[in-house]
This record gives C-alpha cells, structure tokens and sequence, in this order.
C-alpha cells in the first residue's frame, strides 16, 4: 500500500435498500423504533415518510473500506459520523446509497479514509471518516 | 434538559455476552461480506478468537447505556424528540464472538442551540478482564418545541 496518496478512492458501493434491509436491522440491532417501518407513525411524528435507521446506514457505509482492508475489520481503529439527511425507504421503490470512500489523510499509522455517502442526490452524513491501520 | 447530568456517576451496564449467531446476523443486515464477520474458521486463520464483529456492532452494547440516559427521572428527555446527531466509535480492540463486555456511562456535553439541546454521552466498553475494547461516543438531538 505505500503507493496510496491522498485522494485516492479507493473503494466505491451502492447499496439497494428496501423494507425488508430495515426489518433486518432492527431485528439485528434491537431498534425496534416505529419510524423505522410504519409509515402512519413516521409522519404523525413530522415525517415524510420510513427512513432508514442511521446506524443501518453508518453500518453499511463502512463495509467498502472494509472489503479494501481485506475483510479485515479489525483494522478500522475509529470510525466517525454525522447524520445530517434521513434517508427515505419507499415501501414500493425502496431506496439506493451510493458511497465512495477516499483517502483523506496518511500517517504512520495507516491512514484516514473519507467517506462521501449519497441517497437521491445528496450527502446524508458529514464528517464520515475512518482511521485505519495499515 | 437537566444540566446536572453532566458529570453524574452511571453503574456499569449487566455483562453482554457477544454470541456468533448475533454477530452474524448484526453483519447480514449491515451487507457485510467479511468472511471474518461470517466465518469462524476464516476469524481463526487470521488470527481472532473467532468471528469478528462489525465496527458498528457496538452499538448494540451502547444502547443499555443509552437507555440508562433517558431513563434518568430527572433527566427531562421527551423519547418521541430524540434525534441522532452523531456516533463514533473508538476502538482498542475488535469485538469478537465470545466477548463479555461492560459498558459505563458519561454524559460528557450538554449544550442548547437555538432551542434544541444536544447531550453528548461516552460509554466505555470493557472485557471480562477489565481491559478497554472500545469508546462508542453518541451525541443526541432533542428538538425543542416548534
């Protein structure tokens, strides 16, 4: 790997997400939270309609660098992120997340890798980095 | 919100004890395709105990935690207008199937913004033994009234 530089992207997925991804989710992780998968209760609380869980989506959003490093992910040493869209699952249509991951920064540790997430156009979380060791 | 949170002494969280089978299903519904995740034979090879969570799986220990914050009597937070606002993960350690991990918590900031409060919460993550595996650090979103 001493041939990476700052910039470089190094691993770039697209998720396909649906109903069922967050059922999965919440099973998986014991956030059972209404929002998540009723679409009635979703809106009498301001919403448009179910939106994915934000952990679902940091969760998945890390798994790229993770196959880069390997499988090993082990090797991610910190991993950070702000929600800053909900991503919306359509019942019907379901909902695509597209993530790009870049090398933010190198040091002797390993590196840091940037992560840009998108869903209909535009960035859903801010300040997604991973360190890693390399 | 109540201030005073800041600084309050939690007790540690019951044991977790971290099965293959949860693993496993926690890397399923995160679309990971580690075989470290999936294979404790693959985990062995590479050098684990056996499989390997995801870096997101703390979240799972965290939230006993989290559910201690809002529990608080005295605490003042409307459950129904806690928005997530940021999570990090600081690790020492991967967490691997077999794992008894207790986590602590630390309300480290409270802060009001334009009629909003924000709490942010640091759960330590120890093994059996007492060593760190992991600081899962959570900031929550409580929207004031519109």
């Amino acid at each position: 790997m001493s041939e990476l530089s700052v910039g470089d992207i190094v691993a770039e997925k697209t998720f396909d997400l649906n109903r069922g991804s967050l059922v999965r989710y919440a099973g998986a992780s014991g956030d059972f939270n209404d929002i998540h998968y009723r679409d009635d209760v979703a809106i009498s609380v301001g919403l448009p309609g179910v939106l994915a869980h934000g952990m679902l989506t940091m969760g998945l959003a890390v798994q790229p660098v993770v196959e880069w490093l390997g499988g090993d992910s082990g090797k991610i040493l910190d991993y950070q992120v702000r929600f800053t869209r909900p991503v919306l699952v359509d019942a019907t249509e379901g909902a695509t997340v597209t993530v790009v991951a870049k090398v933010g920064a190198i040091d002797e540790a390993g590196a840091r890798i940037d992560l840009t997430v998108t869903y209909d156009g535009a960035t859903v979380l801010g300040k997604a980095q991973a360190r890693v060791a390399l | 919100m109540n201030p005073e949170l800041q600084g309050r002494a939690f007790a540690p969280t019951a044991p977790y004890l971290v099965g293959r089978e949860k693993v496993r299903e926690f890397a399923r519904a995160v679309f990971s395709t580690s075989p470290l995740n999936h294979d404790p034979e693959a985990a062995r090879a590479a050098g684990y105990a056996d499989v390997v969570a995801p870096p997101t799986f703390p979240i799972v220990v965290q939230e006993a935690t989290l559910a201690q914050l809002l529990a608080e009597p005295d605490a003042g937070i409307d459950f129904t207008r806690v928005v997530h606002g940021d999570q990090r993960f600081s690790y020492t350690r991967p967490i691997v199937a077999g794992d008894e991990l207790t986590a602590t918590l630390a309300v480290t900031s409270i802060k009001s913004l334009g009629g909003h409060s924000m709490v942010t919460s640091e759960s330590t993550i120890v093994d059996a033994t007492g060593a760190h595996v992991v600081t899962a650090t959570s900031t929550l979103v409580v929207r004031g009234d519109e």
